[in-house]
């Protein structure tokens, strides 16, 4: 066996040469296909590299894609956000969270905003930055605003048993952690209700690949088996993509509905089991969390559970924190778009009043939703 | 948000529960409280994730996806060269 180089785990998996040999056996493949096939990617990591590497032209007319909810910070609903920016302002805290959170419009503005009235905000790499943040202001109260889903999940439950293990006394939590498998219940529920013709059935699933590095591929077995749509774990690399792609055809062609993995490398059946552990220690699920544009999801957020509460800033701050819910932008399709009930460029303030640097709604906010790639690719799609 | 980056093991620093880690020529240290005692060691190709160590990657399987992706290169380079051939045999003005 060849001794593997780093770059090998780079260049071997954007071989354009190997992108157009599966997009040649995709192509072979799918003309046995009795109808096209809808194949949701539920990650925005995913989404980002289909567009950025052109896969949609690669593939025949009867394979479609039909972007996910995006990512964990664009589903972040505006209560939520204001939370960050209301704990933000308070004189003796440090609001401490990673870079995503930057622009994601709250209603009373982004993060950057309340940085720029003075809020001491806080954008980092790692959650275990937070520490060097704490020691260095004693005085202060560091709030972590923890994001992300099950990705990042096992991240923010280290840092908790850091904080707790060395008896640090100026770090709390906030947590707003999201899970996979819940809202793609949701989304097939929602788009089965409203299915008219194929185009927005979702047909199979391209599954997350480093969230599955937490959890294991376990977590998606209900959706063959109870749900009928096929998953197959892929990579976020464009052969990765391409080859579970292949793979998804396959089972249709050959009138199988299967669990696969295609990220062999680095996902397992089980999972990272000792980021579970740790996760199920320190967290339980919240019985539902709101995810912005799609609405209430049960089971498919985390919360610290009670005996922890003494680092809970929700618990701690619950008297200034709002609880009622912030509706989105009128005019604003989200939800329609992420329930494939609607095209980005069917929304009346697509490209116009919502854009990438002003998004008003959540498909639009990351730079993995779908509006944002509309945005962004929308010419060549239409093409 | 979720991206991730595949890095070498080149340092351990079991004390700090630290790890140094080699990102395509960046060297950067990740932390080791996700991983099992004793599981990561030097050499290792590894999954970095805001400053931790998230899994290690099989190499195996890694070098088996590579050699696949060849055989499947090589099986279309001959199906190609099959195909050429045939068309120039069938090329109509082909002996004029």
């Amino acid at each position: 066996m060849a001794e593997l180089q780093l770059k090998d785990l780079y260049d071997g998996f954007r071989n354009p040469e190997v992108i157009q040999g599966f997009a040649k056996l995709i192509n072979e493949e799918s003309k046995k296909l009795s109808r096209p096939i809808n194949i949701m990617e539920v990650c925005g990591g995913h989404t980002h590299s289909i567009m950025k590497f052109g896969l949609p032209q690669l593939l025949p007319d009867n394979i479609n894609f039909v972007h996910g909810p995006g990512c964990p910070v664009c589903i972040m609903p505006k209560e939520r956000i204001d939370h960050a920016y209301i704990l933000a302002e308070l004189d003796d805290t440090i609001l401490v969270t990673l870079g995503d959170m930057i622009k994601v419009p709250g209603s009373r503005g982004s993060l950057q905003d309340a940085r720029a009235k003075g809020a001491d905000v806080r954008f980092v790499y790692s959650p275990l930055d937070t520490l060097k943040i704490a020691q260095e202001n004693p005085d202060k109260k560091v709030i972590f605003f923890a994001i992300g889903f099950e990705t990042t999940t096992p991240m923010t439950t280290s840092l908790i048993d850091i904080v707790l293990k060395r008896g640090i006394k100026n770090i709390y939590f906030h947590i707003n952690h999201v899970t996979v498998p819940e809202v793609m219940v949701e989304l097939i529920d929602s788009r089965d209700e409203h299915v008219d013709s194929y185009n927005n059935r979702i047909d199979a699933f391209l599954g997350p690949s480093h969230v599955s590095v937490i959890t294991g591929s376990k977590i998606y077995e209900k959706f063959p088996r109870d749900y009928g749509r096929p998953v197959v774990v892929a990579g976020f690399e464009p052969v990765d993509v391409m080859e579970a792609i292949l793979m998804i055809v396959r089972q249709f062609n050959e009138r199988r509905c299967e669990l696969e993995v295609e990220y062999k490398r680095l996902v397992s059946y089980e999972g990272n089991l000792k980021a579970q552990a740790l996760i199920n220690h320190y967290f339980e699920k919240a019985s539902l969390f709101k995810w912005r544009g799609l609405g209430n999801v049960s089971d498919s957020g985390y919360k610290l559970r009670p005996e922890f509460a003494d680092i809970n800033a929700e618990k701690i701050y619950a008297d200034i924190l709002p609880r009622e819910e912030i509706e989105d932008h009128k005019l604003c399709i989200c939800g329609d778009i992420l329930r494939g009930m609607a095209k980005p460029n069917e929304c009346t303030i697509f490209g116009t009043t919502c854009k990438p640097n002003t998004p008003l709604g959540s498909c639009m906010v990351s730079s993995e939703g779908a509006c944002a790639a509309y945005y962004k690719y929308g010419n060549i799609l239409q093409g | 948000m979720c991206l991730s980056i595949p890095s070498k093991v080149v340092e351990l620093d079991l004390e700090r529960n630290v790890a140094i880690v080699d990102t395509m020529g960046v060297k950067r240290e990740a932390g080791l409280e996700l991983m099992e005692e004793g599981d990561v060691k030097i050499g290792d190709y590894v999954l970095l994730h805001i400053g931790f160590i998230m899994n290690k990657i099989d190499e195996e399987d890694a070098l088996e996806s590579l050699k696949v992706y060849n055989e499947i290169l090589e099986k279309l380079d001959e199906e190609e060269r099959r195909q050429l051939v045939e068309e120039d045999d069938n090329c109509p003005n082909r002996g004029a």
